[in-house]
């Protein structure tokens, strides 16, 4: 069934590779995630300066949202774009750092700037401060991808008319293992990639 | 459409275990914020609303056994058993979701002191969540929703859009955080928390005060489900986010207009038919001069307003839903209650603080949260007539 | 003096995480935040405060005093000065 909704664009970044709609655009080999992210930014030229400032979860989720929005539509007006991510690991490869930070009283010195990146969902204002995204939010937690909860949830958004686009996806990281897919949702009637959680999970199961 | 309706409530709280001893306790005064100066969760004393974990315990034997079950996960099933009690909603059925709402969880089990082998999975949020789903013997996968500050809030926006679309007949909302050395120590960092209890929008305001809690809502579609009485529903809902900074207010306070001025287009109301709005008001200096410009952008500047911070504390991904309940419950009880720890305005938008608590009839009232990473939401709860 | 203002601009390249700046780079005189500076934000000035207690064991009560004391690095370096002689 046509809901007149398409995935106009999809990019992932997983093992030392990111590629856009299937086709890769960087990859780099026998690199840790601090190694590549920080190639992938100089490679794309995403030149932003806050991205050092980062934990590694929002530079994950940032560079996969320069890739998928690279060619979006410059028209697409920021309040109605909503921003809806899910991961399984939620915040924990920062909370561990300032878990860190503050188990010994004899070096008891929690940093503001690591405890800023201790909730999920500041990845989400990463994206959106970046790309001056207004619209919705959401961060949904689950055990592994799951195209049915993001599916629903999106809908919803469009069938209230809360949304004209939406970026959503997956975007996890933790103890140096990282996974990003990200999904560009806009209203177009295009059959070949219309929005439905059976091609969320296909595209995700296989650009792996 | 299915209209989300309000089947029962539970607040779980310093000020109570049932949302009758809240609100009684909200309606005389009553606040739990207390000077801790013998908690695990501080090196220095800090003013906070803390459940006393021996009352808790023993509540929760009358349920299941304590020591199976952390913290985090003994406030949700203990606040969503007391819910369930007043409706007539079947957990068990396909038809009834879960949807979790909280900001840090299980956090307190990195520390090893807490840690007391309930596995390495637990810290999971959605292992936590699983723990309160199959305590229920629901059969559907809770829907855990982490988004600072606004979990709450966005929570019972997002049950009651699943309500709309027939997706659930029934949805058990619950939102819950519990205060830990990692929450305390973040705050502290900020250099965000009062010493004493906290004054939202007041002159002489300086900071939040953390709280414990959890907060339930049951919705469901079924006019004959709930509370006997007036019928409330969830009348409509948006986030929105400001994106100007992760952690710093906006200084117009666009964002939360703008989840202002969605929100009631959702419900289809204009700003003047809201007669009473339940604000954030956290009390640090940048959030409530930003809400107060919000409100008085927004069209709210004549409409009675308080903030529960003052009762509570910042309760985190708790505090959207506590603070649902007590508006349902202001509404039901034709009660505007009186901001706790406010005296002189402080804030540069026009607003109308409550100061007193004043009966008036609510038909429509609007529930606000801003949080880090930019993010806003309001809601709006309207009597059915 | 020279060499605490070289110690500080390292530290701070360090602890705020400024990828694309150096020493060099960094005025002495000129301001750390807003427009025409280094423009650091809120974070950071909390950030701040937590390196003179780590590195310099020196307590900021009143957060109020930080827009003075972190105005450049200049002004840092000569606080730090008064403090240990006091």
């Amino acid at each position: 069934m046509n809901n007149g909704l398409c995935i106009s664009a999809h990019c992932r970044i997983k093992d030392n590779s990111a590629a856009l709609n299937g086709e890769t655009v960087f990859t780099l080999e026998e690199a840790s995630f601090t190694q590549f992210i920080k190639a992938l930014y100089r490679d794309q030229k995403f030149e932003y300066s806050k991205f050092f400032k980062m934990d590694n979860l929002s530079k994950l989720g940032f560079a996969a949202a320069e890739i998928l929005l690279s060619n979006a539509d410059d028209k697409i007006m920021g309040e109605e774009v909503g921003v809806v991510l899910a991961n399984a690991n939620a915040s924990l490869d920062t909370d561990v750092k300032h878990q860190e930070s503050i188990a010994d009283a004899k070096n008891y010195f929690p940093s503001p700037s690591v405890f800023v990146y201790t909730l999920p969902n500041i990845v989400i204002g990463e994206i959106c401060i970046k790309h001056k995204f207004t619209g919705e939010n959401a961060c949904l937690i689950s055990k592994s991808f799951d195209s049915d909860q993001l599916f629903e949830y999106t809908m919803n958004l469009f069938n209230n008319g809360k949304v004209s686009s939406c970026l959503i996806g997956w975007v996890d990281c933790y103890l140096g293992e990282y996974d990003a897919a990200l999904f560009f949702i806009t209203r177009n009637n295009d059959k070949k990639s219309n929005f439905e959680s059976e091609r969320l999970k296909s595209i995700y199961q296989n650009c792996s | 459409m299915p209209a989300p309706l309000i089947a029962s409530h539970n607040i779980l709280s310093p000020l109570g275990f049932s949302t009758d001893e809240n609100f009684s306790a909200v309606r005389n005064g009553k606040s739990g914020l207390a000077l801790q100066a013998s908690s695990p969760t501080s090196n220095t004393p800090f003013c906070a609303a803390l459940i006393n974990t021996d009352k808790l315990d023993m509540a929760f034997q009358a349920i299941g056994n304590p020591n199976k079950y952390t913290r985090f996960e003994k406030l949700l099933i203990l606040s969503i058993s007391h819910a369930l009690k007043d409706s007539e909603v079947d957990i068990r059925s396909g038809q009834t979701g879960i949807l979790i709402s909280t900001t840090k969880g299980n956090i307190d089990l990195l520390d090893a002191e807490n840690y007391h082998g309930f596995g390495e999975n637990r810290i999971h949020l959605w292992e936590a969540a699983q723990q309160v789903q199959a305590f229920f013997e629901n059969p559907n996968v809770p829907i855990v929703l982490s988004n600072a500050c606004i979990s709450g809030a966005l929570a019972v926006i997002m049950a009651s859009d699943y309500i709309r679309s027939g997706r659930y007949n029934n949805i058990v909302v619950a939102g819950a955080d519990i205060i830990s050395k990692f929450v305390v120590s973040g705050f502290q960092s900020f250099l965000a928390l009062a010493e004493n209890p906290c004054q939202p929008y007041d002159k002489n305001r300086n900071g939040l005060n953390l709280g414990e809690g959890c907060g339930t809502i049951v919705l469901t579609n079924n006019k004959k489900a709930g509370l006997d009485g007036e019928l409330i529903a969830v009348a409509g809902g948006a986030s929105s986010n400001d994106a100007n900074h992760i952690s710093g207010p906006s200084r117009t306070g666009a964002g939360l207009t703008l989840a202002i001025g969605k929100s009631l287009k959702n419900a289809g109301i204009s700003a003047g038919d809201v007669n009473y709005l339940c604000a954030h008001g956290t009390a640090t200096i940048f959030n409530d001069e930003m809400e107060s410009l919000a409100f008085s952008t927004a069209g709210l500047s004549a409409t009675p307003v308080n903030s529960f911070k003052g009762y509570y504390g910042h309760t985190l991904g708790a505090a959207g839903l506590i603070e649902s309940v007590l508006t349902v419950k202001s509404m039901t009880e034709k009660l505007l209650v009186k901001t706790a720890g406010y005296t002189d305005c402080g804030v540069s938008g026009k607003i109308n603080v409550i100061t007193e608590n004043t009966q008036a009839n609510i038909h429509h009232a609007m529930k606000t949260a801003s949080g880090f990473g930019g993010c806003n939401a309001a809601l709006i709860f309207s009597k059915l007539s | 003096m020279e060499e605490l203002i070289n110690k500080l601009k390292a530290e701070i390249i360090e602890v705020l995480n400024l990828e694309d700046i150096s020493p060099e780079d960094i005025e002495a005189e000129s301001p750390l935040f807003g427009e025409g500076g280094l423009g650091l934000d809120s974070i950071d000035a909390l950030e701040l405060i937590v390196l003179l207690e780590k590195n310099y064991e020196i307590k900021i009560e009143n957060p109020q005093d930080g827009k003075q004391i972190f105005f450049s690095i200049q002004s840092m370096a000569d606080f730090i000065t008064q403090q240990k002689v006091a």
